[in-house]
């Protein structure tokens, strides 16, 4: 008889919030369910985890378990990590997941020695093959995919964002949350949080379903004269960023996050937060608007898997128009703005 | 203050990468020093600069990872020793990180231990975690900016980008840090480095020497394949003007639904 999984999600949360692509592991617990059968828990750390793991419930947790004791309250870590594998263990959970976030990824490699088992990061589909999941996952900056199996339990999986859609959260499903002791004490941890510095206002990259992305392109507007006084590439970076302010009014009738190339955050325009491909960020959005990017496979890597791509160069052999749906030859000082204006008008802001 | 990167070699990023006969193939693209890698050797170069000490370069892998020892060498890395062992191929992350961790304590009074972010071939970004685990020592991941690394009093601050921001951290020695690129971009090896370095004797550790058994490997890859094609037709948008334009493309992709 095929065994049923018993699985357990973390849900990533940031001082009483679930970062979205938390839920999103629901999404995919219910594909193993579907295949296997079995059961859901959910746990959530540090301040705010109450609120947290009871929200777990409307997506379907059948059990929620939760720790805000003070040695949790800031994420670290080893207690953090200690915290979940107790649980796994006390559980005899048989699949971990976790969302391919800062947190969830690092949680998930120190489980896998706690737990003496290996992690399979940043799955984008799951099987079920004689009773093991089998793990689709891009290698190579997905210039290939690779199935991946654990051969002992439990299976450590952590899912990409967005590669699974949340279901729908059912207010009417609730439950206890289960209080956990600290599992490690203050002086036990080697490490102590002294604070943050936030980021940049704006929509998260990896969570956003729309992107506008500027590169090098960007930085020269002719047609613009810098303030007096600038160097010559202080007079570049001013242009660039009035560039960029263009990328980020069609960002925002969009609804969308602003991306950029790695020439464009290399020569300074925008903070490396922004830079998508290989050595940046990897985003999958619905849909995906380069302007002014040459398309490098390095920059593919990070966007390649975007529903809809649109690109707008003035080089009509720019690699990024083999990966575009649609593309428009020409300068994005003025379709940019012309395209902020007619999706203005058309979605009526 | 004593330091040891890890580093790894793998193809160029710029490889056309694709499987062939079951087997991953890149053609004649270089191997190379592992990009994220090249942040790792920067930051522990920086830290060397400002401490004294040593950096000590270490990589798992065949007779070939040597050459990436060598870049590291070059870049200014004081000592570089290779570990191979003909039970290792097909090694998963954490029988990887056991071999490093293993190879870190027999190096002894290591301060700290350098990765990079991830290895750009199987794209795990685990290693350094698993490894830090095994050590028993704290990780301190994405580490932009490492603010201040005091040998006497066994404590590094560090600042780590999460998704909200920056997480300013303090923590104890020894710790296993992994960078991000924020920490400043690596050095080109010197002319003087790449001299020394092609002369330099890069001994090699197998399993019996760092005094473990083999590993054993829990993850496998039942399957490699490229990615199904995408079929794409690129549809060109032209116009008499950029609004005509824009008033089109917004239609399209409106038809798409994906807003
Ligand atoms: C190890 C490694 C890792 C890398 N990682 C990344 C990464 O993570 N992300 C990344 O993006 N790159 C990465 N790169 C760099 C990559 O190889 C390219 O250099 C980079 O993506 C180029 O950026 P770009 O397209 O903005 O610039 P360019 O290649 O210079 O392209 C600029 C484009 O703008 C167009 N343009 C100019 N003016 C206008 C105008 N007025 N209107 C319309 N179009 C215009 C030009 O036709 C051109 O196509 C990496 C490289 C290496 C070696
Ligand atoms: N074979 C190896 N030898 C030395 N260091 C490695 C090896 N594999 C991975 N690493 C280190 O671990 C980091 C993360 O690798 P990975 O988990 O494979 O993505 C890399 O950036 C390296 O610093």
């Amino acid at each position: 008889m095929m065994s049923e999984a018993k699985i357990l999600i973390y849900i990533d949360q940031f001082q009483g919030h679930a970062l979205p692509t938390s839920w999103e592991l629901f999404g995919a617990a219910q594909s193993i369910q579907a295949q296997m059968g079995g059961s859901v828990l959910a746990i959530a750390l540090g301040s705010g985890s109450q609120a947290v793991a009871q929200e777990a419930f409307h997506y379907g947790a059948e059990q929620a378990f939760f720790c805000a004791a003070s040695s949790l309250e800031d994420y670290r870590p080893e207690p953090y990590a200690t915290q979940i594998s107790k649980l796994a263990r006390e559980q005899g959970v048989s699949v971990l997941l976790f969302p391919t976030t800062t947190r969830g990824r690092e949680l998930a490699s120190l489980c896998s020695i706690d737990l003496g088992s290996g992690v399979m990061p940043d799955a984008i589909a799951l099987e079920v093959n004689d009773g093991r999941i089998v793990a689709t996952r891009p290698v190579y900056a997905g210039k290939l995919l690779s199935k991946a199996v654990c051969q002992v339990d439990p299976q450590i999986i952590t899912i990409r964002v967005r590669a699974f859609k949340a279901p729908a959260a059912d207010a009417s499903r609730s439950g206890s949350p289960i209080s956990l002791d600290a599992a490690m004490s203050d002086a036990e941890i080697l490490t102590r949080v002294e604070g943050y510095s936030a980021a940049q206002a704006g929509v998260s990259l990896t969570d956003a379903s729309v992107i506008v992305s500027g590169g090098r392109g960007v930085s020269n507007n002719p047609s613009l004269t810098p303030p007096s006084g600038l160097d010559e590439k202080q007079a570049e970076v001013w242009r660039a960023q009035q560039g960029f302010n263009l990328i980020r009014d069609l960002a925002s009738v969009l609804g969308g996050a602003v991306g950029a190339s790695r020439a464009a955050v290399d020569a300074g325009y925008i903070p490396y937060e922004h830079q998508v491909g290989q050595t940046g960020k990897v985003v999958s959005p619905d849909l995906y608007i380069a302007c002014g990017i040459s398309g490098a496979i390095q920059h593919q890597a990070g966007m390649r898997s975007s529903k809809v791509i649109v690109a707008i160069n003035k080089d009509a052999e720019a690699p990024i128009f083999k990966l575009a749906r649609f593309g428009v030859v020409g300068d994005l000082f003025t379709l940019v703005p012309a395209l902020t204006e007619a999706f203005r008008k058309r979605l009526g802001k | 203050m004593k330091s040891v990167v890890c580093i790894k070699q793998v193809p160029d990023s710029a490889a056309k990468v694709v499987v062939e006969g079951g087997q991953v193939t890149w053609g004649d693209a270089p191997l190379v020093l592992n990009p994220w890698d090249e942040y790792a050797v920067e930051a522990a170069l920086v830290q060397n600069e400002a401490h004294g000490g040593e950096v000590i370069a270490i990589s798992m892998g065949g007779e070939s990872a040597k050459e990436a020892l060598k870049t590291a060498l070059a870049m200014g890395c004081h000592q570089a020793i290779l570990i191979s062992d003909a039970a290792l191929v097909g090694a998963d992350s954490q029988a990887i990180a056991r071999v490093l961790a293993a190879a870190i304590k027999k190096i002894g009074d290591v301060d700290l231990a350098f990765f990079g972010r991830q290895a750009i071939d199987g794209d795990m970004g685990v290693t350094y975690a698993q490894t830090a685990r095994l050590l028993g020592w704290p990780v301190l991941s994405y580490v932009s900016v490492i603010h201040e690394v005091d040998a006497a009093a066994r404590k590094v601050k560090v600042e780590r980008s999460i998704e909200e921001g920056r997480q300013i951290v303090e923590s104890k020695l020894p710790a296993v840090l992994s960078v991000s690129k924020d920490i400043g971009e690596p050095r080109y090896p010197s002319f003087m480095g790449i001299r020394k370095a092609s002369r330099a004797e890069i001994p090699t550790w197998s399993l019996s020497d760092l005094g473990i058994e083999p590993p054993a490997s829990v993850v496998r890859w039942p399957e490699i394949m490229n990615p199904p094609t995408r079929e794409i037709t690129t549809e060109m948008i032209s116009g008499e003007s950029p609004q005509e334009i824009a008033e089109k493309l917004v239609e399209k992709i409106l038809e798409e639904k994906v807003l």
